[in-house]
């Protein structure tokens, strides 16, 4: 029994994260019907209209709950059916146009995903770099770390524009925007990483008389790789929201950017839409996630144990 | 004659000197350790046999004094790759298989590929644990963990064991059986080796000399040359001669105790 077993626990986590959406698009609808016609009042405390007269829901007469507003509308517009989200997915997104939303989003959920994966080797590569001198040298840490600190307080919407005036409206500004948020959790954990090696490993490296460069590539990058793994997790999922921001300024019409653009202008008469290229956008994150945890897996042999 | 393989003359240590908080580490330590003994240090806690070891090592730098390991700096004979280490920890890598900890200074002194693995097997071998090459150190018992330490240490021969309180954390059981294999290797290899314990059994088993020291500030109380026949075995812990050793020790140790008072 033990083998089966072994071989199904490999499918758990994609089982629990199918029940898990099947429970959220119950807990949609749902709440859904939790509303009145119109969406505003909660279902029997609305008013309701006898021939000319507009008379007390039931729930009013018998419990006193009269025009009970919920806290998020429930009609079509504010929460449109999973129904229609899922339909027009398979749809063309506007009449005479030939392609399907879903080849559209897939298309540019791709494109968008490559500005992410740029952006996030540039990010990944330079926080490496920078964890690593600043492990080694206490003087450009406490010169420099303010400053890593600081970048990531000026918000991207404003850092974006920058960086499109300066490199041009193309693919290569946006994964630099995408690289800007990539970069610092892989800095703050490399680091972190870096100096998690027991004194007494680092000595035994001494009696060897290693190099700091052997010290580095034989003890502290493979101590730090749990760490760096944790920031690539995290740097993966915001450099496709990086890509998404910088799509904008720059211009760039194939990507999940524009689309959102467009269809967040579009709301009123297709709100659905727009709620699918979000679909789109977060399986893109989740894609790029999960690349990254079976990078993990294949790279970090380790106790198995959570780590971190 | 030979030159002995570790000389130590007059050697102080202070952490922190020149402040409020200075601690006289070790006073006027002066030791003479010739090739192929074991010796071991064995003292209350804060006597500073470790810092002497690590002095030894070359991990840490004396005060003041000389120190002369194979006839040149300890700092030299560290460069020359002269020391294995063993700490209380087995200090492991983690992401490595027993048999690439055991490689892992080969690999540093760019021994080739066939020579490594032929090594590793050996060393494996004589600590016993051949059939664990592939495991990883996670896998391990405290002890086979630190035997694969031992290993990593021998595995290029060098010609001075540092063992620092090698079996400190490990069950009792354990400990004589380790003490068995450590001086069956002893044995095989003619390295020299520096022991720290806490252990008066353990020192008076294992060693050709127990050096007694005493705490506050860190000194050498007593060299106690142990004169059991060699090879020792299971057997000699029951012998009358082991027992007066040992109480020679434990005497040592208490007359340097009460000393301070």
């Amino acid at each position: 029994m033990a083998k089966p077993t072994g071989f199904l626990s490999g499918f758990k986590p994609a089982l629990y994260f199918l029940v898990i959406a099947l429970l959220l698009v119950f807990a949609w609808e749902g709440y859904k019907l939790l509303g009145a016609p119109g969406g505003k009042y909660l279902r029997g405390t609305a008013p309701v209209k006898v021939g000319d007269e507009r008379v007390p829901g039931p729930l009013c007469d018998s419990l006193g709950w009269c025009e009970v507003e919920l806290p998020i509308r429930t009609d079509d517009r504010a929460m449109p059916p999973i129904k229609d989200i899922v339909l027009t997915i398979f749809e063309p997104p506007r009449r005479g146009s030939n392609d399907m939303l879903l080849t559209i989003l897939f298309k540019a959920s791709l494109f968008t995903l490559q500005e992410a994966l740029a952006g996030f080797v540039i990010g990944g590569l330079l926080g490496f770099a920078l964890g690593v001198i600043f492990a080694h040298s206490n003087l450009l840490e406490r010169g420099l770390l303010p400053y890593v600190v600081a970048s990531q307080t000026v918000p991207l919407l404003a850092i974006a524009p920058m960086v499109v005036i300066w490199l041009g409206g193309n693919w290569f500004s946006v994964a630099v925007i995408a690289a800007y948020l990539t970069f610092f959790p892989v800095t703050i954990n490399t680091l972190r990483g870096l100096r998690s090696p027991e004194p007494t490993a680092v000595e035994l490296m001494n009696s060897y008389a290693a190099s700091t460069w052997e010290v580095l590539w034989k003890l502290r990058v493979p101590a730090a790789l749990p760490f760096i793994f944790v920031a690539l997790k995290v740097s993966a999922t915001a450099s496709v929201v990086g890509a998404i921001i910088g799509e904008l300024p720059s211009g760039i019409a194939d990507g999940l950017g524009r689309v959102i653009l467009n269809f967040n202008q579009y709301y009123a008469t297709g709100p659905e839409k727009l709620w699918a290229s979000i679909l789109f956008a977060s399986l893109t994150g989740m894609a790029f996630f999960l690349i990254i945890a079976v990078l993990e897996k294949l790279l970090v042999r380790r106790q198995p144990v959570d780590l971190v | 004659m030979e030159h002995p393989v570790i000389l130590i003359n007059n050697l102080n240590k202070i952490f922190g000197e020149g402040t409020a908080n200075a601690v006289h580490a070790l006073k006027d330590i002066s030791l003479t350790v010739q090739s192929n003994e074991f010796i071991s240090l064995i003292g209350p806690s804060g006597c500073g046999k470790s810092t002497l070891l690590r002095i030894i090592g070359d991990l840490t730098q004396p005060t003041a004094g000389d120190i002369t390991v194979n006839n040149k700096t300890a700092h030299q004979a560290r460069l020359d790759r002269d020391y294995g280490m063993v700490f209380q920890a087995a200090t492991l890598y983690d992401w490595r298989t027993v048999a690439k900890n055991v490689q892992l200074p080969l690999e540093l002194m760019k021994y080739p590929r066939a020579e490594r693995e032929a090594r590793t097997e050996k060393m494996l071998k004589l600590v016993e644990l051949g059939d664990f090459a592939k495991h990883y150190p996670w896998q391990l018992s405290g002890g086979m963990q630190q035997r694969v330490a031992i290993a990593r240490a021998l595995s290029f021969e060098p010609s001075i064991l540092l063992m620092d309180e090698p079996f400190g954390a490990l069950d009792e059981m354990t400990r004589e059986r380790l003490n068995l294999e450590v001086l069956s290797i002893w044995d095989k290899t003619k390295t020299t080796v520096v022991f720290v314990t806490h252990s008066i059994t353990e020192a008076v088993f294992l060693s050709t000399r127990v050096v007694v020291m005493s705490a506050r500030p860190g000194q050498i109380a007593e060299d106690i040359a142990i004169n059991l026949p060699q090879p020792r075995n299971a057997d000699t812990r029951e012998q009358v001669r082991f027992f007066e050793l040992e109480t020679e020790v434990r005497e040592a140790l208490r007359k340097s105790e009460s000393q301070k008072l």
